[in-house]
């Protein structure tokens, strides 16, 4: 047994480290919370949207008491092509009355109010320290250095939620493949936009929210963009696939500003000041690009665990993070215990495959391929425009078409084969179906 | 698209959008680039692709980097593919981006 002060050590106060630390205090263990920014959620970004079923065991009542900015009871789907858009729209009440499904939220305020129930559950959190190495005895981890002075802090477990970039994953060997082609870049303005102007615009009331997700809106860069409303600001920006970012020579500022210029896009957002600029890397690359979940005396959550799910229709991290970082905290607080850190990483793994955290992530694995490949990024979007504009458009005297004659038409102008549709449609099946 | 659209935007200067975000600068260079190894670099795509734009291309080829208005996001080595051309860390405690509405 290490003789220490802390029976797990947590690195990074996001959701998956909050998370972790809330369920191991809850489990006895002495936690210490490192963070490197000056309060938690300071170096943290996202669209978003936070789903919160994942809160209603972790928090009970957690919707009296978080810091939302609005309800999501409108879920929209765009596919951009030139100046057209084609959009599935839904709109749910229930959504907007407890136990919720959604919210969008600012992760300065999110990321704090969880941190804070990890802190009253125990946890000691120490923000303004950076996590800079591991410390290993004889292949196992044993602890971290930090950037304080006298800055070496020992434990039986350590819980790496140290975020996309995960230093600590790839000093231990274990991150999965981190090449370019599994992150995309966000980057995202806060636009400032009058309540009653903002509610007017996106049709809803009160607190009532929406969040729109855009396909076929970044030009040669495969990724997509997004509309978030907060109360009195609109969150929009865009994803980008960074191979392609890096060789297409346009900045992301401008591909952003193109997609805002669109008409569906600029009706919603335009007049809005920038009240925020942010940016924020994103493990994209789903399960065939994860690494291992841990190793002896570690395990990895959320984005360090390239555990974020990018499936078009679902853009979902925070939720995973959560997920995996409160499971992470119960086993390792039951390692630490038990004094046996060497089987904590097949006991996590193994909750996490059957929950949804892996089962999620092990039925859309296929999904990250299909959603920023070609067809998918410029060929859809045109024909679905195509399909929508030949339906919806009266031609008189010319008799009106019929749909399959339409869709033939717009399959053979973008160069879409019977058989590409076939196998894209074969994966969804498998992915959505 | 209308040019109404198009006169409802101001437009924003790049150091505008930048004095949007909140930056506890360090004294400490968190990122290193050297600018003599990215010379032979013929992509050198962190110039386009740093969504802060910190990256200036010298007269010489070289490549000029600022640390201090950086988004800490990682992209910039990521898309480099010069071994050794950019040295990566994370600033000291407390230093570096703070986001407040994102």
């Amino acid at each position: 047994m290490i003789d220490t002060d802390f029976d797990v050590i947590v690195v990074g106060a996001g959701p998956a480290g909050s998370a972790a630390a809330l369920t191991a205090a809850r489990a006895g263990a002495r936690v210490a919370l490192l963070e490197r920014g000056p309060f938690p959620g300071a170096k943290n970004m996202f669209g978003g949207v936070v789903y919160g079923r994942i809160l209603d065991s972790l928090i009970p009542g957690w919707y009296d008491e978080m810091p939302v900015q609005r309800w999501i009871t409108r879920r929209s789907t765009m596919m951009l092509a030139g100046d057209r858009s084609f959009t599935v729209d839904f709109r749910a009440g229930e959504w907007g009355r407890a136990p919720y499904n959604g919210a969008t939220v600012y992760r300065a305020d999110f990321d704090a109010w969880l941190a804070q129930h990890a802190t009253d559950a125990g946890a000691t959190l120490v923000c303004d320290t950076v996590v800079t190495g591991l410390l290993t005895e004889s292949g196992r981890v044993v602890g971290v250095r930090t950037d304080r002075s006298e800055g070496e802090l020992r434990a039986p477990m350590v819980i790496a939620c140290d975020g996309v970039n995960t230093f600590l994953a790839k000093e231990a060997g274990i991150a999965g493949d981190t090449s370019p082609g599994n992150y995309t870049l966000g980057v995202k303005e806060t636009l400032s936009i009058p309540r009653d102007v903002l509610e007017a615009r996106f049709g809803v009331r009160g607190i009532d929210g929406v969040d729109i997700e855009v396909v076929g809106s970044t030009g040669d860069v495969p990724g997509g963009g997004f509309i978030y409303t907060n109360l009195d600001t609109v969150a929009v920006g865009v994803v980008l696939r960074l191979p392609e970012l890096a060789t297409v020579q346009r900045r992301p500022e401008d591909i952003l500003a193109e997609f805002k210029a669109h008409d569906a896009v600029a009706t919603l957002v335009e007049g809005g000041e920038i009240t925020e600029f942010s940016a924020h890397l994103i493990p994209e690359g789903g399960r065939d690009a994860m690494g291992e979940l841990g190793c002896d005396g570690m395990l990895v959550a959320g984005d360090a665990a390239a555990l974020c799910l990018a499936a078009g229709i679902w853009l979902e991290g925070v939720n995973f993070a959560i997920g995996s970082g409160a499971v992470a905290g119960r086993v390792a607080a039951r390692a630490a215990r038990s004094n046996t850190p060497g089987t904590a990483l097949g006991e996590y793994r193994g909750e996490l495959e059957a929950n949804f955290v892996l089962a999620d992530h092990t039925k859309l694995r296929g999904a990250p391929h299909l959603i920023l490949g070609e067809r998918m990024q410029q060929r859809y979007p045109e024909i679905m425009c195509d399909i929508a504009q030949g339906m919806f458009t009266v031609d008189n005297p010319t008799p009106k078409p019929g749909l399959s004659k339409i869709a033939r038409k717009a399959l053979r102008r973008h160069k879409v084969r019977f058989r590409d549709l076939a196998r894209d449609g074969r994966e969804i099946w498998r992915s959505f179906g | 698209m209308t040019d109404d659209a198009h006169t409802e935007y101001p437009p924003v200067s790049f150091t505008d959008r930048m004095d949007t975000v909140e930056f506890r600068v360090g004294e400490r260079a968190h990122i290193t680039v050297d600018g003599d190894s990215c010379q032979g670099c013929t992509t050198q795509a962190c110039v386009t692709a740093c969504p802060a734009n910190l990256f200036v291309p010298r007269a010489d080829g070289g490549i000029v980097f600022n640390y201090e208005q950086c988004f800490e996001c990682g992209t910039c080595y990521m898309v480099c593919n010069t071994e050794g051309a950019i040295t990566w860390t994370y600033p000291d405690g407390g230093q570096g981006v703070v986001f407040r509405k994102a």
